[in-house]
C-alpha cells in the first residue's frame, strides 16, 4: 500500500505556482519582444524590398530591385559607396546600421495591390523585416502603406505618384521620396505655356485609377489657371492595350493637345497609337497639335522608341543630371548593371539610405523614433539638390526635372533630355491643400507596435 | 458625322482583330472540340516573330530595346562618342547594311513586319503542330474544364517563356515608314482636307484580315482538303468510316489556326508594342466573340469580331454619352451618370448578355454543340 498523499487541490495549487513560476520570464522576454514590432538582434537587421517581379510594371520593379540591393551593398561596406560619399549627413560609414549587418528580403507585388499587401505581411510576420520599401504603383503604395502603419512597420514607398499617398491617405508610418501629381502639374504649366502658349485645349485620356484621377486634376487645374481650355476629360481602363477607339474622337474634338495621363506599358501604347493616328501631324484652327505626357520614367521613354521624340513631361530625378550624387550613383549603379539607373531605381536606393541615417541618428530602430528623426529632416548630395522631409505629411519636397523625349539619340539609353529643372519653391503646397484630403487628411499616430 | 464615320472604321479596325483570332478559336473547336486558352498565347508569339525579324533584319531604329536576341548588327566601339559612364559608345550597324550595301539594307530592316508574316507562317504551323501533338491531343476526351485548365496553364507558361527571353517591358515593332502615319480617307468621301484621318497601317490591317478571313474561307470552301475538314466538323465518325483518317487533318487544322493567330499577332505587333501578356489581353474579349457568334460557328466568329469591335468603338465616344447625361439631367456624380460615361468598358459584355438571353446558341451558332 502506497503511503501517497497527493490530492486534487494539491495537484491543482502547485500546477499554479510552478506555472506562474514558468511564465514569469517568458512575460518579461516577450514583454522585451514587442518594445516594437521586429526588433533586431545584435548581428543583423533585416528589411523587405516589396516591388513588382512580375506584371506589367516588372521591369520598373526589377531596376528597383537592383538599386535597393546596391543601397545594401553600400551600407555593408561593399563596392564605391556610391551616394554615401556625397549625402549631407555622414553618419553612415559602411558598417551597416547601427553596427547590424544589413539583409534583405524580396516580395513580388505584380502591382496587384492586394499580392502586394499578402507579400509585405509575409515579410513582416515570417521573416521579421523592419521597414518595407518599394513599389511601382499608387495603388499597391497606398494598401502597403496601410497595413505597414497597422503592424508598426516602416514604409519607405517606392515610385508612388498619386497625390493620394501624402494626401488623403498619409500614413504616421509611411514616407514618400517621389514627387506627386501636383508637383508635375505645376512644374509642367509654365513649361507648356512657354512651348506652346497660353489659348490651347487640351483633351485628357486619363487612367481609370486614382494615380490617372491626381494626375489628371492638377494638369488639368495648372493649365487652366494660365488660360488652357480643357475639351473634355475621358477615364481609359488600365490595360486597355488598343486605346485607339478613345484617340480617333480626339480628332475632331477641336482639341490642339492630348494629355495622355498614362503610366507604363499603357503609355506607350496610347502614345504610338496617337502618332500612328496622326495627332501630331494635325493641324487644328492654324495650331499644331501637341502630346503631353504628364509622368516620363526612362523605362517607357525605352518602350516608345522614337514616338516620344519631342514630348514634354516631368520626372523626380534623371541620370544626365550633373551634381555629384547623381554622379556617384550612375557609376556605382552603371558599373554593376550595365546600364544606367531609372528613376524608379533613384528612388528606392535614396529612402533605402535615408532609413538607414534616420536609424542612426535616432539611436533606435523603433519606427516612431524613426519617424520623428525623418521628420523636417533637410538634406542634400542624393541628386536632388537641397531636399526636405515635410513633417506635416512626410513628402520630399525638392527640385522637380521637365524632360523632353531626345530629337536625335545617340544611344538606346539616350532618351530623355533635361528642359528644365523646376525649383522647389514653385512646386510646394500647403499640408490641407485640398488636393491631399483638406483639412480633414491627418497622419494619426506612429505605431511602433508596441 | 465626321465623328460617326471615324468610329465605324475604327469599330471595323478593332473588329478585324477580334475576328482574326476568333476564327482560330472556333476552327479548333470546330473541328477538334478544344477549347483553347493558349490560342491568345499564339497570337503573342506572332507579335514576337515581327521582333525576332526586326533584330534579325538589324532594324536599329528601336532605339531603347536592350533585348537584342539574334540582332545580326556588328557592334563597334566609336572613340568619338561616349556612353553613360563616358567610355567609347558601342555603335552598331546592321549586317545586312556591310553586305548588301546602304540601301537595300534598310529596305530590309524597315519592312521587317511585312518579311515577318512570310516567315512566321512556316513557324506557327510548326508550333501549332507540336502543340497539338505533344499535348491537346492528350486532352481530346476529357471534358471541356480539363481543356480549359490545361491550355491556360500552357499560356501562362508560354508567357512566361517570352517574358523570361524578352522581358516584361513592350517592344516597339514600327511598321515599314511608308505606311507610318494617317491616310486621308476622308478626301475619298468628299469632305475637306484633314477632315477624316485614320492611321496607314491599320487600314493595311483591316484588308489583310478580309484577305486572311476570305483565304480560310475559300480554301475550307473550295478545296478537296477543306471539304473533308467540312464534313469531319459535321460527322466525324462518318468521315473516319469511309476510310479517312480525320485526325490528322485536323491536326493540320490546328497549324492552320496558329498560323492564322500568328500573323495577326505579327501585322499587330506595330499597333500595340508586342509585351509577354499581349496575349491574355485579347483572349478574354475574343472568347466573348466566339461564344456571341456561336461556338463552332467561322461565319458567326468573324460577325461578331466585327459587330463588337463597333459596339466598342461606339461605346468609346464621348459625345452621345455626355448628351445622354445631359438630357436625362444627371449629376456628375450620380451613379446612373457614371455607367453611362464608363460604358464602354463593359459594352461587349453587355452586348453578349443580350445576344445571348435572345439568341443562346449565339448569332449563328448550331444545335447541339456544346450542349451535352
Amino acid at each position: 500500500m502506497s503511503n501517497n498523499n497527493v490530492t486534487r487541490r494539491g495537484v491543482l495549487k502547485s500546477g499554479t505556482i510552478a506555472g506562474a513560476g514558468l511564465a514569469v520570464p517568458t512575460i518579461f522576454t516577450a514583454s522585451a519582444a514587442r518594445a516594437y514590432t521586429n526588433e533586431p538582434g545584435a548581428g543583423s537587421v533585416k528589411i523587405g524590398f516589396n516591388v513588382p517581379q512580375t506584371g506589367p510594371y516588372a521591369e520598373e520593379g526589377l531596376d528597383e530591385l537592383r538599386a535597393q540591393e546596391l543601397a545594401v551593398e553600400h551600407l555593408n561596406g561593399m563596392g564605391d559607396g556610391g551616394m554615401l560619399n556625397t549625402f549631407s549627413e555622414k553618419n553612415l560609414d559602411g558598417t551597416g546600421i547601427l553596427g547590424r549587418k544589413v539583409e534583405f528580403v524580396t516580395g513580388d507585388t505584380q502591382t496587384k495591390s492586394d499580392v502586394a499587401r499578402a507579400s509585405a505581411q509575409q515579410m513582416i510576420e515570417r521573416e521579421g523585416v523592419i521597414m518595407v520599401n518599394g513599389g511601382s504603383s499608387s495603388g499597391v503604395a497606398v494598401a502597403v502603406q496601410a497595413l505597414c502603419q497597422e503592424a508598426g512597420i516602416i514604409f519607405m514607398a517606392g515610385l508612388t505618384h498619386s497625390n493620394d499617398t501624402t494626401g488623403k491617405d498619409r500614413k504616421a508610418n509611411g514616407f514618400r521620396h517621389f514627387f506627386n501629381s501636383y508637383m508635375s502639374g505645376a512644374a509642367l504649366a509654365p513649361v507648356l505655356k512657354n512651348a506652346y502658349g497660353d489659348q490651347r485645349r487640351a483633351y485628357h485620356l486619363t487612367a481609370d485609377y486614382n494615380w490617372g484621377y491626381t494626375t489628371q486634376e492638377a494638369v488639368q487645374t495648372s493649365t487652366e489657371a494660365m488660360g488652357w481650355e480643357t475639351v473634355e476629360t475621358v477615364l481609359t481602363p488600365v490595360g486597355a492595350g488598343d486605346f485607339n477607339s478613345y484617340i480617333t474622337p480626339v480628332l475632331n474634338s477641336g482639341a490642339d493637345v492630348l494629355v495622355l495621363n498614362h503610366y507604363g506599358g499603357d503609355m506607350v501604347n496610347s502614345l504610338t497609337q496617337a502618332i500612328q493616328a496622326g495627332i501630331r501631324d494635325r493641324v487644328v484652327d492654324g495650331t499644331q497639335m501637341e502630346i503631353v505626357v504628364p509622368l516620363y520614367s526612362e523605362l517607357m521613354a525605352a518602350g516608345a522608341g522614337q514616338n516620344i521624340q519631342g514630348i514634354l513631361g516631368s520626372m523626380n530625378w534623371n541620370w544626365q543630371l550633373e551634381d555629384a550624387g547623381t554622379a556617384a550613383f550612375t557609376k556605382s549603379f552603371g558599373e554593376k548593371y550595365g546600364r544606367p539607373p531609372s528613376n524608379a531605381a533613384h528612388t528606392c536606393y535614396v529612402q533605402t539610405l535615408l532609413y538607414a541615417d534616420a536609424v542612426t541618428r535616432a539611436g533606435t530602430f523603433d519606427p516612431c523614433g524613426v519617424a520623428e528623426a525623418l521628420e523636417d529632416f533637410e538634406f542634400d548630395g542624393m541628386g536632388n539638390g537641397p531636399t526636405t522631409y515635410r513633417g506635416a505629411d512626410h513628402q520630399c519636397f525638392k527640385d522637380v526635372l521637365v524632360v523632353k523625349g531626345k530629337e536625335n539619340p545617340s544611344n538606346q539609353y539616350d532618351t530623355l533630355e533635361i528642359v528644365e529643372v523646376t525649383p522647389r519653391a514653385q512646386v510646394e503646397y500647403a499640408p490641407d491643400h485640398p488636393s491631399f484630403g483638406g483639412a480633414d487628411a491627418t497622419l494619426g499616430e506612429c505605431n511602433s507596435g508596441a | 458625322m465626321e465623328e460617326i464615320i471615324q468610329q465605324v472604321v475604327n469599330g471595323l479596325d478593332r473588329g478585324s482583330a477580334y475576328a482574326l483570332i476568333a476564327l482560330g478559336l472556333t476552327l479548333i473547336f470546330g473541328t477538334l472540340g478544344v477549347v483553347n486558352f493558349a490560342h491568345g498565347a499564339l497570337f503573342m508569339i506572332g507579335a514576337f516573330v515581327a521582333v525576332l525579324m526586326s533584330d534579325v533584319l538589324g532594324d536599329i531604329r528601336e532605339i531603347g530595346s536592350a533585348d537584342d536576341f539574334f540582332k545580326l548588327v556588328q557592334v563597334v566601339e566609336d572613340p568619338t562618342q561616349t556612353d553613360f559612364l563616358g567610355r567609347p559608345l558601342a555603335v552598331e550597324t546592321s549586317y545586312w547594311v556591310i553586305w548588301f550595301g546602304e540601301s537595300f539594307g534598310n529596305w530590309l530592316s524597315d519592312w521587317a513586319v511585312p518579311i515577318a508574316v512570310l516567315v512566321s507562317i512556316p513557324i506557327m504551323i510548326f508550333i501549332g503542330w507540336a502543340m497539338e501533338r505533344g499535348l491537346i491531343r492528350h486532352f481530346y476526351h476529357r471534358p471541356h474544364a480539363d481543356q480549359i485548365l490545361v491550355t491556360f496553364g500552357l499560356a501562362i507558361v508560354l508567357g512566361d517563356l517570352i517574358r523570361a527571353m524578352y522581358g516584361a517591358n513592350p517592344i516597339q515593332t514600327p511598321m515599314p515608314d511608308a505606311l507610318n502615319g494617317p491616310v486621308d480617307l476622308g478626301v475619298y468621301l468628299g469632305y475637306e482636307a484633314s477632315t477624316i484621318t485614320y492611321s496607314a497601317w491599320r487600314i493595311v490591317y483591316f484588308f489583310f484580315s478580309m484577305f486572311i478571313i476570305a483565304g480560310v474561307f475559300a480554301f475550307l470552301q473550295f478545296t478537296t482538303f477543306g471539304m473533308v475538314v467540312r464534313a469531319g466538323m459535321a460527322d466525324r465518325e462518318t468521315v473516319g468510316l469511309l476510310g479517312i483518317d480525320i485526325n490528322r487533318y485536323f491536326t493540320m487544322m490546328f497549324g492552320l489556326a496558329a498560323a492564322v493567330a500568328g500573323v495577326a499577332g505579327v501585322m499587330f505587333a506595330p499597333i500595340q508594342a508586342p509585351s509577354y501578356n499581349l496575349g491574355m489581353e485579347y483572349l478574354v474579349p475574343c472568347f466573348v466573340v466566339v461564344v456571341v457568334g456561336g461556338m463552332g460557328s467561322l461565319g458567326g466568329a468573324v460577325l461578331a469580331g466585327f459587330l463588337l469591335g463597333i459596339v466598342q468603338s461606339f461605346a468609346s465616344l464621348p459625345t452621345w454619352k455626355n448628351n445622354l447625361v445631359e438630357w436625362l439631367g444627371l449629376d456628375d456624380s450620380n451613379l446612373i451618370a457614371n455607367l453611362i460615361i464608363g460604358v464602354d468598358q463593359i459594352a461587349i459584355y453587355l452586348i453578349a448578355i443580350i445576344i445571348l438571353l435572345t439568341r443562346p446558341r449565339g448569332l449563328m451558332g448550331r444545335k447541339g454543340v456544346m450542349e451535352d
